[in-house]
């Protein structure tokens, strides 16, 4: 009959559990630098000091970190509709592609912030095409979306290999890249953004972008729980039994979906290529299409998540670079192995505290007011 | 007191703020069948969690035979002489009867010796409880009737002598239910103690020596049966006097506003569900349909509101055809008033995990008064469910309470203050009252009289006989995906039970 009524006050769901299971992380990562016979207090200190010490690696935080608020926001929209799209990382590199065209056709021609509106544009429709495939495949002939959007980042992979071996590489050049953009192919820098708050970014790479993933937050937020559209996703992604009885068209919303959640995954190409490479190289995605996933999981598929926990990894990246540069015996894989734990515990274990929680919460409660009884409904 | 086979002394126990059973006290005597009675929600499937060791009270102690034992999981239960009839089967479908028996109690690595101990005990409870089964047959191709005696026979493998059944009847047919009481009446005649969960108050009657009524986590009285009514049970139940029988005026039926034509549909494996079905509900009727669940019922609502798709026949809605065969969309028939109380409110009628609002607008989504361009209108959206809240009495009247934290019954009013507020030209309703509690349950068949009042065309699906007979203005009966006939609401229930069971008249196996 009823389930019992297990549920958390909101600020444990939303605050406390994923804190905890980011210390636990913190914990058992500091565990495996001290078998490494290294001091995790070092290791921690440098970490933090690295990622938001100084004006540049402030900058550097900030800047991978649009990379993941554009990755986890398209996770976390194929999410609501209860798709695992893990193909943010292929979409976000052909996203890159249609940048570049972009900027390399138009950079010579316009100032950049008029090169900026049209490469916005290809960046989300290159994406949200190679979304598209596995999203139509999905929805027509129920081919799981996770299978195909995998194989898809390996053809991404292969695809932008042969475009710039063979096809928009620089006559002559020995690197498979394109040429440098002109000006009117570069993001200004945000260098005033920090420096109100008295940080001087020096070289670090923080751009425009920034504020695009944070205004896409937003529209990701309006998009989910605002509109029809969203409404449809949701009650999808919730019941697919109940969206069929209400008429929606299931196939249709599995397809719009994923072209968006591929749109924004391609987005994330605004910021290596147009805020900092000022080109296209091989691999610029390098992973955050992954990273997306583990970000969508931590920030509850919530914008407002998103953001911070996009800015934890931000530290991670950046803090853990400084750490391999300062203590070289911990090598770069052992960073990637304290992400590791961190995705294992923030996304796959997070549940693993929730009971005792729940019995910890429902004392207090009886503890507190032992004869008042709730009956939902009287 | 040594004639006790169980006696709950003082069990509490709370889930977060739901405190599911309170200060628990009772008695059950040996070699009787003790009913245990109570709405929804009343803490009955708790009770008998803990006395199982699904659970852990958080207070009180546990006699079993006279002398304390702590329960703590379903391996002391068994090992203590508990045993257990869940509501939903715990067989495994692709194995035998024997196998079935065995699971969990082999013995050994090797299973030879285990089979043949096993086979031999099987006999012995065969011929000692009349419990015939074939114990080779597979569990799948069993009726569920058998399938239940499976149950009941894993459980006395399991040297069970006191039987704990959950809503036993729930899924069998009149007869079935039937065969089942005289199995429970002779394990009782031979000492072992039945305890029967139930909400069927006709069935506590019919069998029990004893009767227990809980109501919001407590037991509120016991009673001999024999010195006891269905209205005071009734009445112990809900707290206060309930309508059992609903009060209806004569139906004054008009046009055929649903016409169904030799409808047939195939479940995703090819297998016939709805054979050849013919229907016709008018304006002003209630046409119900009754039959064992899984008869086909579901799939010809679903065919019916466009959800699956038909394999051939017709369906017209008020003189029009509607794609039955062709692209169904249940979107396009809710324009046209097609109103539809599903079956299934936990996962087509409502989505649990969204606020009430939102789900007093599923499938009415598009409707031009929620929508500002491709926005939704939050203020219209809750208004608007904040009426419906009022005018059914949905508690808590809170609009933006997740649906989940909404009892069963207000659940169900929630999807038919959406269904009905519209102004349907058809109404159709699955198990309107399922899980739903007493007292809703007389508010929910007053609404559907008087929608039948207000000249709506209603077509009523239930697997409650009661129900059906009380509601109808004509019964039509379904096995085996065919209606296999048709009668009035004065039908006895032998004669709509030999129906159900698939015994046909004469004149209708001659069509």
């Amino acid at each position: 009959m009823s389930s019992p009524y297990e549920k958390l006050p909101g600020w444990v769901e939303y605050v406390l559990i994923p804190l905890i299971n980011l210390v636990v992380a913190f914990l058992v990562a500091g565990l495996v630098v001290l078998i490494v016979g290294q001091s995790p207090i070092k290791a921690a200190s440098l970490l933090v000091q690295g990622a938001f010490g100084y004006g540049e690696g402030l900058g550097f935080t900030l800047y991978y970190a649009t990379n993941f608020i554009f990755t986890g926001l398209a996770v976390s929209v194929a999410f609501h509709c209860g798709l695992f799209n893990i193909g943010g990382e292929g979409q976000a590199y052909v996203g890159g592609l249609g940048v570049a065209l972009v900027c390399l056709w138009l950079d010579g021609i316009f100032p950049w912030y008029m090169t900026f509106m049209v490469a916005v544009m290809a960046s989300a429709l290159f994406g949200a095409a190679w979304a598209l495939i596995p999203g139509f495949l999905q929805a027509k002939r129920g081919s799981h979306v996770v299978i195909t959007t995998i194989m898809f980042n390996f053809i991404a992979s292969s695809l932008m290999v042969y475009m710039l071996v063979e096809v928009i590489k620089p006559l002559g050049s020995m690197a498979p890249q394109t040429r440098t953009f002109l000006e009117g192919g570069q993001l200004p820098r945000l260098d005033w953004l920090l420096a109100i708050f008295g940080f001087d970014i020096g070289g670090a790479p923080f751009n425009l972008s920034f504020l695009v993933a944070l205004v896409a937050a937003f529209f990701v937020w309006l998009l989910i729980w605002r509109t029809r559209l969203g409404y449809e996703i949701r009650t999808m992604g919730a019941s697919p039994k109940a969206a069929r009885y209400a008429g929606i068209k299931d196939a249709r919303i599995i397809i719009i979906t994923m072209l968006i959640s591929g749109g924004l995954a391609g987005m994330m190409a605004l910021n290596p290529i147009m805020g900092d490479q000022h080109r296209l190289q091989l691999d610029f995605v390098a992973g955050a299409g992954f990273v997306g996933i583990a970000v969508a999981l931590m920030g509850r598929s919530h914008p407002v998540g998103i953001i911070p926990a996009a800015i934890l990894f931000g530290v991670l990246y950046q803090g853990g670079a400084e750490i391999s540069f300062e203590m070289p015996e911990i090598s770069r894989d052992m960073i990637t192995i304290i992400q590791g734990l961190v995705i294992l515990f923030a996304g796959a274990l997070e549940n693993m505290f929730r009971p005792a929680l729940v019995a910890f919460f429902a004392t207090l409660r009886g503890a507190g007011n032992p004869s008042e009884v709730s009956t939902p409904g009287e | 007191m040594d004639d006790l086979a169980i006696e709950l002394k003082g069990i509490d126990k709370s889930f977060g703020a739901v405190h599911a059973n309170k200060n628990i006290n009772l008695a059950v005597r040996k070699g009787t069948i003790h009913g245990i009675i109570g709405e929804n929600g009343a803490g009955k499937s708790t009770m008998m969690s803990i006395l199982y060791g699904f659970y852990q009270a958080d207070r009180g102690d546990i006699m079993v035979n006279g002398s304390k034992v702590i329960i703590r999981d379903p391996n002391v239960a068994i090992a203590s002489g508990i045993g257990m009839v869940h509501q939903h089967f715990m067989l495994v479908d692709n194995f035998t009867v024997l196998e079935n028996v065995m699971l969990g109690a082999e013995e050994n690595a090797i299973l030879n010796r285990g089979i043949t101990k096993a086979r031999a005990e099987l006999k012995r409870l065969e011929r000692e409880y009349a419990l015939d089964v074939n114990a080779d047959a597979v569990i799948e191709e069993l009726p569920v009737g058998l399938q239940q005696r499976v149950e009941i026979l894993k459980a006395l493998y399991r040297s069970a002598e006191i039987l704990i059944l959950d809503e036993p009847t729930g899924v069998l047919t009149p007869p079935e239910a039937d065969h089942l009481f005289r199995i429970l009446r002779q394990l009782r005649d031979q000492g072992k103690t039945i305890i029967l969960i139930t909400h069927k108050l006709r069935e506590i009657m019919a069998i029990t020596d004893e009767v227990s009524v809980m109501r919001r986590g407590e037991i509120v009285a016991t009673r001999e049966t024999a010195t006891t009514s269905v209205e005071e049970l009734a009445e112990l139940m809900v707290g206060r006097r309930v309508l059992l029988q609903v009060e209806k005026g004569d139906a004054s039926p008009t046009d055929v506003k649903l016409a169904v034509t030799n409808l047939t549909v195939r479940d995703g494996r090819g297998v016939v569900m709805v054979d050849n079905v013919s229907l016709d509900v008018r304006a002003g009727e209630i046409v119900g349909i009754a039959g064992v669940a899984g008869n086909g019922q579901s799939e010809l609502l679903e065919a019916i509101t466009g959800i699956r798709r038909a394999e051939s026949g017709t369906v017209l809605l008020d003189g029009e055809a509607i794609g039955a065969t062709g692209e169904a969309d249940p979107a396009l028939l809710r324009k046209r008033g097609l109103a539809h109380v599903p079956e299934d409110r936990h996962h087509m009628g409502l989505v649990l995990s969204f606020e009430e609002n939102e789900n007093a607008i599923l499938g009415y989504h598009d409707d031009p008064e929620y929508l500002n361009g491709p926005m939704l209108n939050l203020e219209n959206i809750r208004n608007s469910a904040q009426e419906s809240v009022e005018k059914y009495d949905i508690r808590p009247p809170d609009v933006r309470l997740k649906t989940a934290n909404f009892s069963g019954g207000n659940q169900q009013k929630i999807v038919l203050a959406r269904e009905m507020e519209r102004d349907p030209i058809v109404l159709i309703i699955g198990q309107p009252t399922r899980g739903v509690d007493v007292g809703a349950i007389e508010f929910i068949h007053k609404r559907i009289i008087e929608m039948r009042d207000a000249g709506k065309a209603i077509l009523l699906v239930s697997v409650e006989l009661d129900e059906i007979r009380s509601l109808s203005d004509r019964i039509l009966v379904m096995f085996a995906g065919r209606v296999v006939g048709e009668r009035t609401p004065e039908a006895t229930e032998g004669e709509l039970g030999l129906l159900m069971a698939g015994v046909e008249e004469d004149q209708e196996a001659a069509q």
